[in-house]
C-alpha cells in the first residue's frame, strides 16, 4: 500500500470515528477520547525512536512538557490559533531532540536514556523556577466555549488530536518502509555491524530522535488547552513516561500497529480504571503490564498474534 | 567579610557531608552499572523501600535505623540475586537488554514507587535516633550529627567494599566480570555465579542507604526519582565502576549541591546533578578517573 493511500485511508477512519463521536453527543466521550489519542500520538512518536532504532527514551514527559510550555509562554504573548501551536511546539522538541542525541548518542545507548530521565528533571526545575510561565504554581489558560463551525471547543480540541494521529501514523508507517527505516533496522540489531557497512548511524540516529521529539512536542502543545490550568508536576507527569514506553512494548515495536494497539487497549482501559478504581492503581496496573510483557511477551501482543497465527498454520 | 567566610565554610562541610551519603548511595549502582554492565535504573526504588523499612521497624520496635539496615543485608541480598536471576533469563542471555532490560527497570522503578504510594500515602515519613538534631561545633565550623553519622557510616560501607573487593576471591572475580569473562571460567568460577553475587550485594546496599537516607531527610516514595539523576551522575563522573571515583565524585557533587542550595536556592538543587551528568556525557564520558 502507498503511503498516499494509507493516508487517504486513515483520514477517512479519522472522519468515521468524529462523527461517531458525535453521534454520541456526550463531551465525556471527547474528554476521554482526547486523552487516548494523545497517547496513541506519544507512544508512536517514542516507538518511532525506541522500536525502530533500540534507543530508550525515558523522557518523553520532558518532550510533551516542553510543547504544552511553549502554548503557555506563546500565549501570554498574543493567543495564536492551535494549529500554529503544534507545529511552533514541534519545532521547538524537535530541536531540543537534536540537541540532546548530538550530545549523548555518540556514546553507549545506556547513556543516552539516562541522560533522557535528566533531561525531565532539569527542565521540570526550569519551569519550576520560572516565574513567567507560573513557576511551581502552574499557568491558567482559559478557553473560549465554542469554536465556529465545529462547535463545542473541545470537540475542535479532539479533531486536532485526531489529526495529530493521522500524521505520527503516516510517519511512522512512512518510515518503516523506506531506507530510512531499513537503516534504523540495522542500527536495532548491530549497530557496529551498520557502522562498519557504511551507514550512517550518528545521522540516523538524530533523525530517529528529531522527528520523536517534535511529534511529542506536538502532542503537548494542545495540553494547556485541554486541562486549562498547567501545573509543572501535571505537564511532566511521570504517567506520561511510563505510558509511552509500556503502550508500544504491550503492543509490539516492530510495526505502527504495536503502538495503535497498546495506546488503544491500554488507554481506555486506564481511563476506565480510572474513573471506577482510583488512578494510583491504573499506574500500578500500566507498570506491572510492562514488566510482565518484557518478560513473557517480548514481542508485544503483535508478536502473540503473529505466533499464534503461525502455529496454526503448521 | 567574616559572616561570608562563615558561609562559605559551612557550605563546603555541608556539601563534604552530603557528598559521603550521595557516594553510598552510588555505589550499588557503581557495582551494578560500573562493573556488571547493568543498567539499573530501579536502584532508587530500592533506597526508598530501604528507608521504609528503617521507618517501620523504628516506629514499632524503636530500633537505631542503621543497625535495621544491617539487620536488612541478607533480605536485600537475596532479592537482588533474584532479580538478577530473572534479569539473566528473560534478557541478558537473550541479549536483549538494551531495550526490554532498560523498560523491565523502569517498570520495577514505577511499580516500586506506586505500591508505596499506596500504602503508606505520600505523607513525608521520618525516623527517631539520638543524633538527630543535635550537631558539634569547632569554631565557627558547624558539624550537624544527622549529616556526620550518615557520612561516616557510609565510608565504612565504602572501606568495607574496597576491601572486599581487593582481597577475597568472590571480590577480585567480580573486578574479574568486567574485565574478560573467558579468564574467569578458565579460573573456575561462573560468570553467571559472579555476577549474581554482585548484583546482590549492589542491591544490599541500597538497604544501608535508604536508612541514611532517611535520617538525612523525612522520605516519601517519589523522592527517589531525584535521586535517578544524582546516582548516574556520580557514577559516570567518577568513571564507570571506580570506587575512589565514586568517593571523589559524590564528594564534589555534593559541594556544587551545597554551594548552589546557598547561594541560589533550594529549588535549583536538582538541576545540578543533571547538569554535571550532561557536561560529564558530553565532554569527558571516561569521568575523572576513567579507565
Amino acid at each position: 500500500m502507498r503511503t498516499r493511500v494509507f493516508l487517504l485511508i486513515s483520514i477517512a477512519v479519522a472522519v468515521v470515528v468524529f462523527f461517531g463521536a458525535r453521534m454520541v453527543n456526550n463531551d465525556y466521550v471527547f474528554f476521554a477520547g482526547y486523552t487516548v489519542l494523545q497517547f496513541i500520538v506519544l507512544a508512536t512518536a517514542w516507538n518511532i525512536l525506541g522500536g525502530y532504532t533500540g534507543y530508550v527514551n525515558f523522557g518523553s514527559a520532558a518532550f510533551f512538557a516542553l510543547g504544552a510550555y511553549a502554548t503557555v509562554f506563546l500565549h501570554k504573548f498574543y493567543p495564536l490559533p492551535i494549529p500554529l501551536l503544534i507545529v511552533i511546539g514541534g519545532v521547538v522538541s524537535g530541536i531540543v531532540g537534536f540537541g540532546m542525541g548530538y550530545l549523548t548518542l555518540r556514546l553507549r545507548g545506556a547513556f543516552f536514556a539516562i541522560a533522557t530521565l535528566a533531561l525531565a528533571v532539569v527542565l521540570q526545575t526550569l519551569v519550576v523556577n520560572w516565574d513567567y510561565v507560573g513557576g511551581s504554581r502552574g499557568a491558567y489558560i482559559i478557553r473560549p466555549n465554542e469554536i465556529a463551525v465545529i462547535g463545542p471547543y473541545v470537540q475542535y480540541l479532539f479533531l486536532l488530536m485526531l489529526a495529530l494521529v493521522v500524521i505520527a501514523l503516516t510517519v511512522a508507517r512512512g518510515i518503516e518502509r523506506s531506507q530510512l527505516g531499513y537503516g534504523f533496522a540495522t542500527i536495532r540489531d548491530d549497530e557496529l555491524a551498520a557502522e562498519a557497512s557504511g551507514v550512517p548511524t550518528l545521522r540516523l540516529k538524530l533523525v530517529a530522535t528529531t522527528i520523536s521529539g517534535a511529534l511529542m512536542g506536538m502532542a503537548g502543545a494542545p495540553f494547556p488547552y485541554y486541562i486549562g490550568y498547567l501545573q509543572p508536576s501535571s505537564a511532566f507527569g511521570l504517567e506520561y513516561a511510563v505510558n509511552s514506553i509500556a503502550m508500544p512494548m504491550i503492543g509490539g515495536t516492530t510495526s505502527w500497529v504495536g503502538p495503535l494497539i497498546g495506546a488503544v487497549l491500554l488507554g481506555s482501559l486506564q481511563q476506565i480504571a480510572t474513573v471506577t478504581i482510583s488512578s494510583a492503581v491504573n499506574l500500578l496496573i500500566v507498570g506491572l503490564l510492562l514488566v510482565a510483557f518484557v518478560i513473557i511477551a517480548p514481542n508485544g501482543i503483535i508478536g502473540l498474534v503473529q505466533g499464534w497465527t503461525r502455529g496454526r498454520a503448521k | 567579610m567574616g559572616l561570608s567566610f562563615d558561609l562559605l565554610i559551612n557550605a563546603v562541610i555541608a556539601g563534604i557531608l552530603l557528598g559521603g551519603f550521595y557516594a553510598a548511595v552510588t555505589i550499588g549502582v557503581s557495582i551494578s552499572f560500573g562493573i556488571l554492565d547493568i543498567v539499573n535504573i530501579a536502584h532508587p526504588a530500592f533506597i526508598i523501600l530501604g528507608s521504609y523499612i528503617a521507618y517501620i521497624v523504628n516506629t514499632r520496635v524503636g530500633i537505631d535505623p542503621i543497625v535495621i539496615s544491617i539487620l536488612m543485608l541478607p533480605v536485600f541480598y537475596f532479592l537482588g540475586a533474584g532479580i538478577y536471576q530473572v534479569y539473566y533469563e528473560s534478557f541478558e542471555r537473550r541479549g536483549q537488554e538494551a531495550l526490554r532490560g532498560l523498560s523491565f527497570f523502569f517498570g520495577l522503578l514505577f511499580v516500586t514507587e506506586v505500591m508505596l504510594i499506596l500504602v503508606f500515602g505520600v505523607d513525608y515519613r521520618y525516623v527517631e535516633a539520638p543524633y538527630i538534631g543535635p550537631s558539634w561545633r569547632l569554631g565557627v565550623m558547624d558539624f550537624p550529627l544527622r549529616m556526620l553519622v550518615p557520612c561516616v557510616a557510609a565510608l565504612a560501607l565504602f572501606g568495607a567494599l574496597e576491601l572486599f573487593l581487593s582481597y577475597t576471591f568472590v571480590g577480585r572475580a567480580i573486578s574479574a566480570v568486567a574485565q574478560d569473562q573467558l579468564a574467569l571460567r578458565l579460573m573456575g568460577a561462573s560468570p553467571i555465579r559472579i555476577k549474581r553475587i554482585a548484583f546482590g550485594i549492589s542491591i544490599a546496599t541500597a538497604a544501608v542507604a535508604g536508612a541514611l537516607l532517611i535520617i538525612i531527610q523525612p522520605v516519601e516514595p517519589s523522592v527517589g526519582r531525584e535521586y535517578i539523576g544524582r546516582v548516574f551522575a556520580i557514577c559516570v563522573l567518577g568513571g564507570l565502576g571506580s570506587l575512589p571515583g565514586t568517593v571523589i565524585a559524590a564528594m564534589l557533587l555534593g559541594i556544587i549541591e551545597s554551594f548552589t542550595a546557598t547561594f541560589y536556592g533550594p529549588s535549583w538543587a536538582p538541576a545540578v546533578a543533571f547538569g554535571v551528568l550532561l557536561l560529564t556525557l558530553a565532554f569527558r564520558p571516561a569521568g575523572l578517573l576513567g579507565r
